[in-house]
């Protein structure tokens, strides 16, 4: 298109082009206006305020106070914000690399499987924790897991097994909370890489069986490399939303045992809507977006060497 | 050597079935146990082994939950949030969405890479600014905020633009020499080619807002103008451990909605989650 594009005269296509888009014009942008009123609002001025107001000192009462980049600077030596940094990438790091090892696993499989109901059978039952509420899921997960009276401990007690402080100690919580959100979202890559799987061409597949290939090594060698374009965006969203885990550490532990569990969007919460500090939250969360922007950039970067585009 | 081979494939599908079945009961156990439990009498909900099948259902759980919270209120305030949500963004969106598909105006990739930049940032990055604005508007404490800083979707946007596009352009210029207007060309020819992407749209609003938990923590005050996730949190919280078969009727009742759309609906989910992926 740009090559022929190119071959016309500049003039030309400027000439053709207005007329007509005038005449469109005001329908285009009537057409556009309430969306760009409300994505405004409600996004798009929020973003720039949000930096603007990490500048300053807010209440929400008395007037702001511009104190340049003091918010910052108080943040990178807020030990127990820093430490949330720390603790929402351990969990973030976790979840993704489980969710999408079982979410790649459990769709191979599932994909072998030649009966169409079979399949769908499958696909409903990981799709189906996907339904309920992060909220209702840290509910019951909280009974499930509880230590004295909870289901996951009696039945490890039928193997023998001690009861496990699953929420009730440092390390447990943190692991426990991978283990539910993982236990969600593993439906989400599971339907993403099932319909990537799905494309990826028969020939190709009956040539390497030709070949001699085994099973492994056609996983590795050529479905794996074929959708790995899906893999990465299935990387990206999961870390994306990984990065900003509140719901199930908030209801379920608080942030605790201690800090164990407090993520980013934890004390930011409690700076922002708690102790209303509003310029301080907005700081927090400036340095989260740009957390998430840069790993988002490593992951892109790490899959020019590791994608495979056709 | 075929032998150990066949053998070995064997034993290979096995273990694949093996897993699958685990796996499914793993995902399912803890849906089943919620459902089981809820229907236990509150003094035997807690003891152990749970009941996976249940042989004698209580249903007292579902009416004490209905006089133990107002649990109806919160469904109501969900419903109208949920739906006005539904609504206003299938409007805005579809709207939108055909126009930087199919109308040319000056400015419009500009304005379309903006709205694709906006798709990066998370709610929590936007989420201070967001709740002073609702300040001024006086909404505070309102269901309705919900509602108002929902009603325009960069994703949506995106979502449908990308339907539009695989749209012939040919229909629109047929109809306009016939004599229709703009808005008559896309509201009587494309938005009704457009049923799928606009139902995708729904379910994926619906099943987000609907368990939605973040905004309504943040934007409400008054338990009577709690949604669902939100009600159902503090309930645990009042309740104690004693009627925990109370609470999971009420996690049940909050989850079933969405349970019966998927049933109905189950192909619109999926396309909503790889619809994103197309980008």
């Amino acid at each position: 298109m740009s090559a022929a594009a190119a071959e016309v005269p500049a003039a030309i296509t400027r000439r053709r082009r207005h007329p007509s888009s005038h005449r469109e014009a005001p329908f285009g942008f009537a057409m556009i206006g309430l969306s760009c009123l409300f994505v405004a609002i409600f996004t798009a001025i929020p973003i720039v305020a949000s930096l603007g107001l990490s500048f300053f000192s807010w209440d929400v009462i008395s007037s702001p106070q511009f104190v340049g980049v003091e918010n910052y600077q108080r943040l990178f030596t807020d030990g127990p914000v820093l430490k949330s940094f720390g603790v929402t990438l351990g969990m973030a790091l976790a979840i993704v690399v489980l969710q999408l090892t079982l979410g790649l696993a459990l769709a191979v499989l599932v994909n072998q499987r030649k009966l169409v109901w079979i399949r769908t059978l499958f696909r409903t039952a990981f799709y189906l924790p996907l339904l309920a509420s992060t909220a209702a899921v840290s509910i019951f997960m909280g009974y499930l897991f509880d230590y004295k009276f909870g289901v996951v401990n009696y039945y490890l007690g039928l193997l023998g097994i001690p009861n496990v402080p699953w929420l009730t100690s440092g390390f447990g919580a943190a692991t426990t909370i991978v283990l539910i959100a993982v236990w969600q979202q593993v439906g989400f890559t599971f339907v993403l890489f099932v319909a990537s799987l799905m494309s990826v061409p028969t020939d190709v597949l009956e040539a390497a069986q030709i070949d001699g290939a085994g099973p492994l090594r056609t996983l590795f060698r050529i479905k794996v490399p074929l959708i790995s374009p899906t893999i990465l965006f299935a990387a990206v969203v999961a870390l994306i939303n990984a990065m900003q885990l509140f719901d199930q550490p908030y209801i379920m532990t608080k942030g605790g045992p201690g800090s164990a569990t407090t993520t980013v969007t934890i004390s930011m919460y409690q700076k922002g809507f708690q102790n209303l500090q509003f310029g301080y939250g907005s700081a927090i969360a400036i340095v989260l977006l740009v957390a998430i922007l840069i790993i988002t950039g490593l992951q892109f970067l790490a899959a020019r060497k590791l994608v495979f585009y056709q | 050597m075929t032998d150990s081979t066949g053998t070995l494939v064997r034993i290979g599908r096995i273990t694949g079935i093996a897993v699958l079945v685990l796996a499914a009961m793993v995902a399912l156990g803890p849906l089943l146990w919620t459902i089981t439990t809820s229907l236990r009498t509150p003094a035997e909900a807690f003891s152990n082994p749970p009941q996976w099948i249940p042989l004698h259902p209580d249903f007292s759980n579902y009416s004490a939950v209905f006089d133990k919270i107002p649990i109806g209120r919160f469904f109501f305030n969900s419903v109208i949030v949920t739906g006005l949500i539904v609504i206003g963004q299938t409007i805005t969106c579809t709207l939108s969405g055909y126009a930087f598909a199919m109308v040319s105006f000056p400015g419009r990739s500009l304005i379309f890479g903006i709205f694709l930049a906006t798709m990066m940032v998370p709610l929590q990055t936007i989420i201070i600014p967001v709740f002073v604005i609702i300040r001024y508007l006086g909404l505070s404490d309102s269901p309705l905020s919900l509602v108002v800083s929902a009603l325009g979707s960069a994703f949506g946007t995106f979502l449908m633009r990308q339907y539009f596009m695989q749209m012939p352009k040919e229909l629109g210029e047929a109809a306009r020499i016939d004599g229709a207007g703009h808005f008559q060309t896309f509201l009587l020819i494309y938005a009704k080619m457009a049923g799928p992407a606009i139902a995708t749209l729904a379910i994926l609003n619906f099943s987000g807002f609907w368990a939605e938990f973040y905004r309504p923590l943040i934007f409400l005050q008054t338990q009577d103008n709690f949604t669902l996730p939100l009600g159902l949190v503090g309930l645990q919280g009042n309740l104690g451990t004693g009627s925990i078969s109370v609470v999971l009727a009420g996690v049940v009742l909050a989850i079933l909605p969405s349970v019966v759309l998927f049933i109905f609906a189950q192909r619109y989910f999926i396309a909503g989650i790889t619809a994103g992926a197309s980008r």
